[in-house]
């Protein structure tokens, strides 16, 4: 991607955020969200999120064929109980890193 | 309790966001130190840290350009990722949209989850009294300042980390760190299993369109769940059963 066309996407993209933000700050008493979007806004974290952690998790490499023995996947597991048990950002990438590093380190 | 002064509404704004802004600074660091060892310049990850103003969405243009997605790609997904502020704004509006617009578009620039979470259900029930504004103020300024100095700080802690770490497993990290506080009941669980595993089945097709194709079936999955669970609590007898079996 050129230097330009990074810059006019992020450009977009910073916009495109502000304008979302600014929405119904600005036009209150014009704009009404239908029923049927707010509803579904309420599942857009959840299904982005499993969007991007699974096929990150799975394929380590995009081109690869899918792998049992990688070992980003126990790794995973282990962060997400982590996750579930403490709610600790610090806490999951703390020991989602380390399990990984030790895998990695002695072969597993 | 109404605050007797806007400086007072501001300090308590500020010293309340302080526990949530420590809680987005090791984010802020993965960030800083991923966009540097993936090649980004200096200026291009700060250009890029001011415009979002949006962690997640950064982490996932920034996986999205190693992985050579297509520029509409990365737009349609950051600002898919970041249609949550569509809700927030709705839901400030009542309490920021009377003021001026110099007041009005930094705040709506500085809204940030953390901002939202402490103001949403104060201002509705009014205990800020007519410093409402000065107490979202002193929330949101201080979110950015800890947002932005950690990605900084993450910027030059990455300019030394050799690759061999793997740090590139911090983003699916982050991420699953936000993932699973977002999985409350039995739909949004049925929305993350859709969306993760048809995201992992459509891997292969081009652009990185197997996200949005994975993200809008999870949607979907989601209402879905929540339309049948509507239908059970109608009957309350057949819903005990499901419940049980569940």
């Amino acid at each position: 991607m050129s230097e330009m066309s990074q810059w006019i996407t992020f450009l977009l993209i910073g916009l495109g955020t502000f304008a979302v933000r600014l929405s119904f700050i600005e036009f209150y008493t014009v704009l009404r969200i239908p029923p049927l979007f707010r509803r579904a806004l309420a599942y857009v974290p959840a299904s982005v999120l499993a969007a991007l952690v699974l096929p990150a998790v799975v394929f380590p490499d995009r081109h690869a064929d899918f792998d049992w023995m990688n070992p980003q996947i126990p790794a995973a597991i282990l962060a997400g109980l982590v996750a579930w048990r403490t709610r600790s950002t610090l806490l999951t990438l703390g020991v989602g890193m380390g399990a990984l590093w030790a895998l990695k380190h002695w072969g597993l | 309790m109404p605050y007797p002064s806007a400086t007072q509404a501001f300090r308590q704004g500020a010293h309340s966001v302080l526990p949530l802004t420590s809680g987005v600074v090791p984010f802020g660091l993965i960030t800083g130190v991923t966009a540097i060892g993936m090649g980004l310049s200096p200026a291009d990850a700060i250009g890029m840290t001011l415009l979002f103003y949006s962690g997640s969405a950064q982490m996932v243009v920034m996986q999205l350009m190693q992985s050579g997605a297509l520029p509409v790609t990365m737009v349609v997904t950051a600002l898919v990722i970041n249609l949550r502020f569509l809700m927030y704004s709705a839901s400030l509006a009542p309490h920021l949209s009377h003021l001026p617009r110099r007041h009005k578009w930094p705040m709506a620039y500085l809204l940030s989850d953390q901002s939202f979470a402490l103001c949403s259900l104060k201002m509705s029930s009014g205990e800020l009294g007519r410093f409402a504004f000065h107490y979202y103020a002193g929330t949101a300024i201080t979110m950015w300042f800890g947002w932005n100095l950690s990605v900084l700080a993450g910027m030059y802690l990455g300019a030394g980390i050799p690759e061999d770490w793997s740090l590139g497993f911090a983003i699916p990290l982050s991420f699953l760190a936000l993932l699973i506080p977002s999985i409350r009941n039995r739909a949004t669980l049925g929305a993350a299993l859709t969306g993760g595993v048809l995201a992992v089945l459509a891997v292969g097709l081009p652009y990185n369109l197997g996200l949005l194709a994975g993200a809008l079936g999870g949607i979907i999955a989601g209402l879905t769940l929540e339309n049948l669970q509507k239908t059970k609590a109608v009957q309350p007898v057949a819903d005990e059963h499901i419940e049980q079996d569940a």
